[in-house]
């Protein structure tokens, strides 16, 4: 599969045509509508997401972002339509089953969504003790928890508790928790999402990193452009330990624009800036 | 007319469908027992200065109110059964759960809440773990199991309270107060008394973290879901006593 997943890549980025009929897409929607309260946050929505893409997912506050995400993870069940997740339907699939699929998927929630009664070993530890399919010993616990916060730069926060880092510190231990599991396919939703700039930036440096390091499929969810252009037009340079920039095919990046739960757009970068839809140009010029 | 019924029938339909499936889960794996005991810290340790107050001012004013009834008919020496019998049939159940409503249905659905809207509850869905057996159940077993044993404490506490108010006040020694206690008690007070306090208890650990988990709203959200568990859980155990009495005044 991931042997498959690099040919392709390669296959991509020298510009060939990529066929992908003998593929299995890492994440698949198929339809997918979700209700609230008779208000539709997504309607019939569906995309594919292949091993090694990058996804940027854009749109407004209340567009269905957070929710698709959510969905993704079988944490919300869609009232219509399929979710496909590493060749798996689990739409209606019970909650034990889906822990193992979930097992293999890392997440940053919008806010870190750490817990904030637990120490910050405790919370990057937390899948790996808890997840029924991982389930660490102690010591091998402790050894990748201190590799995940050696990843984010904060490895000397190991004993404190989450209220007592800065927005953009708790956003990294987010980041080390979603990344401790070596997941195949990480979703991070609006990971920038109330901080500055520079801050803002070191979290998507560590996103590229990550995704580049180890090739893992990304999906962010974002309404900053400025966002997506790091993840689309830059890759990890580790020799001189930072972002270069580097031709779009090289980051395997697609854009997917959300407007009302409705999927507006999906494509790459070059066919989003040269959208005609008002919406989506309105969007982009606006973020930019 | 059913855009009015439809809110509060889904809200039910939410609430009995949170029990099941919390019984259900009951005895199924994994137990969290470092959960269980800190909550069973939380609400039993925790609650003991409060039911023991309440239980004894309680015990001290049907002290006071039933020696001035008994004065009129010559029978103040029957103090301690009546206090005994109103404390361990009524006062100490219901005193004691309102009291553990007051605090804990609303610490779970404040700490429930708060986790809710910071995703915390996502998350831990996500990291492998079942709310309703990391949360709720530990919540449930360690309520059913320490509001007996707090209602025992608050009906002992109460007598003390009463024999206070006959030793110091109408002058009955005290073997003639606890002699009059004691034998007026009957296995089924003693039964109904504390089978009352475990019902209790379901209904004020579900509501609590039924109004928690269902949270939304941010913190104003959290504190009207802390209001509305306190209001539901309390309503909940007058009804449940007045059922419950029936029961017992049937046999």
């Amino acid at each position: 599969m991931l042997g498959q997943a690099t040919a392709l890549a390669e296959q991509e980025r020298e510009g060939g045509i990529v066929d992908r009929r003998d593929e299995r897409p890492v994440l698949r929607f198929e339809r997918v509508t979700v209700t609230f309260d008779e208000i539709r946050a997504l309607d019939d929505v569906s995309f594919e997401v292949y091993a090694g893409e990058s996804r940027v997912i854009l749109g407004a506050a209340g567009s269905g972002k957070t929710v698709l995400l959510k969905t993704a993870l079988g944490l919300i069940r869609p009232d219509r339509g399929r979710v496909w997740v590493f060749g798996q339907n689990i739409t209606e699939m019970p909650e034990e089953e889906l822990f193992h699929i979930r097992a293999r998927i890392g997440v940053l929630f919008q806010e870190g969504g750490l817990f904030d009664s637990l120490t910050i070993e405790e919370n990057v530890g937390y899948p790996l003790e808890n997840q029924p399919s991982l389930r660490c010993p102690p010591e091998e616990r402790r050894r990748r928890v201190e590799e995940a916060l050696r990843f984010v730069e904060l490895e000397h926060t190991l004993d404190k508790f989450p209220s007592e880092l800065s927005g953009g510190m708790r956003r990294r231990v987010g980041i080390a928790r979603a990344v401790v599991v070596e997941p195949e396919l990480v979703l991070y939703d609006s990971p920038t999402a109330g901080l500055d700039p520079i801050t803002a930036y070191t979290i998507i440096a560590l996103i590229v990193k990550e995704r580049d390091l180890k090739n893992i499929t990304t999906i962010m969810v974002t309404h900053r452009y400025q966002d997506a252009h790091f993840l689309a037009g830059f890759r990890w340079d580790p020799q001189r330990g930072g972002l270069r920039p580097a031709p779009p095919e090289a980051t395997r990046t697609r854009f997917l624009v959300l407007r009302e739960g409705r999927l507006v757009f999906e494509g790459t970068r070059a066919e989003l800036e040269a959208a005609s839809d008002p919406y989506v140009r309105k969007f982009i010029r606006r973020e930019q | 007319m059913l855009d009015i019924l439809k809110p509060p029938v889904l809200a039910v339909q939410e609430f009995f469908s949170l029990a099941g499936r919390t019984f259900r889960n009951l005895f199924r794996r994994p137990h969290y027992a470092a959960d269980l005991f800190l909550q069973m810290d939380t609400i039993g340790v925790g609650s003991l200065p409060i039911v023991s107050l309440i239980g004894f001012f309680s015990g001290a004013v049907m002290g006071m109110q039933m020696s001035k009834a008994l004065q009129q008919y010559g029978a103040v020496g029957q103090t301690g059964q009546l206090v005994a019998l109103t404390m361990v049939r009524e006062l100490g159940p219901v005193l004691t759960a309102i009291a553990v409503a007051g605090r804990n249905a609303a610490g779970m659905a404040s700490e429930l809440g708060s986790m809710k809207v910071t995703e915390q509850i996502d998350a831990m869905r996500a990291l492998g773990t079942d709310p309703l057996q990391k949360l709720v159940k530990p919540r449930l077993v360690a309520t059913a199991v320490v509001l007996p044993l707090l209602t025992i404490i608050a009906d002992f506490v109460g007598l003390l309270g009463g024999f206070v108010i006959a030793y110091f006040f109408l002058n009955l020694s005290s073997a003639q107060y606890w002699n009059n206690a004691w034998q007026s008690l009957e296995y089924r007070d003693v039964t109904f008394g504390l089978l009352k306090p475990f019902v209790f208890a379901f209904a004020i650990a579900l509501v609590g973290c039924y109004y928690g988990l269902s949270t939304t709203g941010g913190t104003q959200g959290v504190g009207r879901s802390t209001t509305q568990a306190v209001v539901t859980s309390i309503i909940l155990i007058f009804v449940l006593n007045l059922f419950i009495t029936r029961i017992y005044v049937s046999l």
